[in-house]
């Protein structure tokens, strides 16, 4: 009974015709960066942009891959095991040769079809619950990178990570590279793939209803985000210089937390990859911000979680005040 | 084992085996299968040892079963980190001695109890979806964990749970059976001879109308949470008491086959459908797997795909979601 009451509440302090999803996290980044300037001396020095932009890059890919997922009403927690598979494969084909790059990039990137479409196929068309069909997969793919590259290792043409850190007419190669994301999802966002995982995220049956192909939508969403996690493979090896079987485990669940910081609705339908974008350069900061800020070493983490915790809390802050006719009761996926 | 209601209309299907049953098949099946490529497999003492193992993964699925059927996506992937923290301040209170037991129990589970409290708080009050609440809840508790410990797990195991655990007791079965077989009954029961219970199902199965029939909701949610988060911290104090001293990723492994020994079960991620026996059966399902796969001697990497490809196709068993057809 109180439930409703207090979504009164929330619906008053609504600002009008302003989307606070997106207000949420660009204050968020806001203060991040601003805080972060203040305690890090050299923020602005382009070394630091440079470095700072390099490591950023990996979790942005990923985070867009999974908010394509998320949208389409699914999760993919395969993500960072693809990421560590593309990653190895490529590295071996590379094997320190320029003249090998288009291959490997290639090969990554058909590693990330293969694995979405294994995970599309598995959760569209054996209808198993994304969450722990997606986990499943996650230990086949893990699996495979510790047969390609059993141990860390493998390197990447010096050339390539001294590009990676260089900068173009002063803005650095890695923050093209997040641009050259967003720009990614903006022409995704217009084709109408997109508009399909839209439309069968926010209601499958509706969607099916509409002669929406759902099955083939779900499939080409794990596609994608298999795609972009490949991308997030090649950053990893740009940024590195070599390969590590192990590197993309870290990477699933801040993906996940990324799009939330983002304000896209895990119930699928809602939301975009911007907001992603800006929430893992959000969750990256926070970790910069802690450890600038002079926290002593074992309180760190702490800090760090509890400050991810009121992100996510703050982020779901605008979702309190929709009607409660557009609340849905869903599974996780 | 199925829900208290609503399962009228799934009769038609009635010919199909239930999913506690499907999962105790392949619990057998596999051990079968061991039991050919690797006789000894089914040996009794191999497979009490299996049912140690499997009692930890049980244990923390209790709690995993119960936020799960709450539904609205409800899921606690924080268990694992809790376990390892209820572990860690149980060794360290206790540092071995017999006496100082019991608080540092109650200290383990209190402390569990009350991050499964902030958990529940932040589910319902905050609507944070559960999945990225328990999420961020796993940084949030290792962050405790470091600042606990200073990055250094001390203490150790108090001799008298040693014993309760690893114990011997009747038909040379450790102490650790008896206790999950206990915790286990203490679930069934919780779960469908309780108010608590049939209020946990009717929030699962739809919360629109358990709140409109006078069920409080958020109280439901967050002493679901809670549970959730003591069941872990039990399951944290029991490994203590098995391995005697800890380490600061003890039971950090356990937080998605935790998941995975519900859904074999035939539970359903959706909520409001499912009970303890099927996770109970999950669990040793997955045990004996990896325990199977550990005895196959195909290598690391190779044990990590099979056990995904077998674990696919366990849910596709039983995991399947309706047609949009239907």
């Amino acid at each position: 009974m109180n439930a409703p009451a207090r979504r009164e509440i929330w619906r008053e302090i609504r600002l009008p015709g302003v989307q606070l999803s997106g207000a949420a996290t660009v204050a968020m980044l806001v203060v991040a960066v601003v805080v972060n300037s203040a305690l890090q001396p050299n923020f602005w020095n382009s070394y630091a942009l440079t470095s700072n932009f390099a490591t950023f890059v990996p979790l942005v890919a990923i985070a867009v891959g999974q908010t394509v997922v998320v949208l389409s009403g699914g999760l993919d927690l395969s993500l960072g095991a693809q990421v560590t598979l593309a990653g190895v494969v490529a590295v071996q084909i590379v094997d320190g040769r320029l003249d090998r790059i288009p291959l490997a990039v290639a090969a990554a990137l058909g590693v990330g079809l293969a694995c979405g479409a294994l995970n599309g196929l598995v959760v569209a068309l054996l209808r198993l619950q994304p969450i722990v069909a997606t986990f499943a997969t996650g230990f086949v793919f893990s699996g495979l990178a510790l047969v390609v590259l059993p141990t860390p290792g493998g390197s990447v043409p010096v050339e390539v990570t001294t590009a990676y850190r260089d900068a173009v007419l002063g803005v650095p190669v890695a923050l093209l590279a997040i641009l050259g994301l967003a720009l990614l999802w903006w022409v995704l966002r217009r084709h109408r793939v997109l508009r399909h995982i839209y439309a069968v995220g926010g209601d499958a049956d509706a969607a099916y209803a509409s002669l929406v192909p759902v099955t083939r939508t779900r499939v080409q969403a794990y596609v994608l985000g298999g795609l972009f996690a490949a991308l997030a493979a090649l950053a990893i090896l740009a940024n590195t210089g070599s390969g590590d079987p192990f590197v993309g485990n870290e990477l699933t669940l801040a993906s996940v937390a990324a799009v939330v910081i983002g304000g896209t609705a895990l119930t699928g339908g809602r939301g975009g990859a911007g907001g992603s974008i800006l929430g893992a350069v959000v969750l990256a900061l926070v970790t910069n911000i802690v450890f600038f800020a002079d926290v002593p070493t074992t309180y760190r983490q702490l800090v760090n979680g509890a400050v991810i915790i009121v992100a996510l809390a703050l982020a779901g802050i605008p979702a309190l005040q929709k009607s409660p006719a557009s609340r849905k009761r869903r599974p996780v996926a | 084992m199925s829900a208290p209601s609503l399962e009228a209309p799934r009769r038609v299907l009635a010919w199909r085996p239930g999913p506690v049953a499907l999962a105790g098949a392949v619990a057998v099946a596999l051990v079968i299968a061991g039991e050919i490529v690797s006789p000894g497999f089914a040996g009794y003492g191999q497979l009490v040892n299996l049912m140690r193992v499997a009692a930890f993964l049980g244990v923390i699925a209790i709690g995993q079963t119960i936020v799960i059927i709450a539904g609205g996506g409800g899921v606690d992937l924080s268990v694992g980190k809790v376990a390892t923290f209820a572990a860690i301040i149980g060794s360290r209170v206790m540092a071995g001695e017999d006496g100082d037991l019991v608080p540092a129990v109650a200290l383990a589970l209190l402390v569990s109890a009350a991050i499964g409290l902030v958990n529940g708080l932040g589910v319902t009050l905050l609507r944070i979806p559960p999945f990225v609440m328990t999420l961020g809840m796993i940084g949030v508790v290792q962050g405790l964990i470091l600042a606990y410990t200073g990055g250094r797990a001390s203490g150790q195991a108090a001799p008298a749970l040693t014993s309760l655990v690893n114990g011997r007791v009747i038909f040379d079965l450790p102490g650790l059976l008896f206790l999950w077989l206990l915790l286990g009954l203490l679930a069934v029961w919780l779960l469908r001879r309780t108010t608590f219970g049939w209020n946990l199902f009717a929030v699962g199965a739809n919360r629109t109308a358990a709140e409109l029939t006078g069920v409080r909701v958020n109280r439901t949610l967050i002493l679901a949470y809670v549970l959730s988060a003591t069941f872990a911290g039990l399951a944290g104090i029991l490994l203590l008491g098995y391995t005697e001293s800890v380490f600061l990723d003890l039971a950090d492994q356990y937080m998605l086959p935790s998941v995975a020994a519900v859904v074999i079960g035939g539970t359903l991620l959706a909520g409001g459908v499912g009970g303890y026996a099927g996770t109970a059966v999950g669990a040793i399902v997955l045990t004996v797997l990896s325990g199977l796969l550990t005895t196959l001697d195909i290598g690391g990497a190779g044990r990590t795909v099979v056990n995904g490809v077998v674990l696919l196709v366990l849910l596709s068993l039983y995991g399947r979601q309706r047609r949009l057809r239907s």
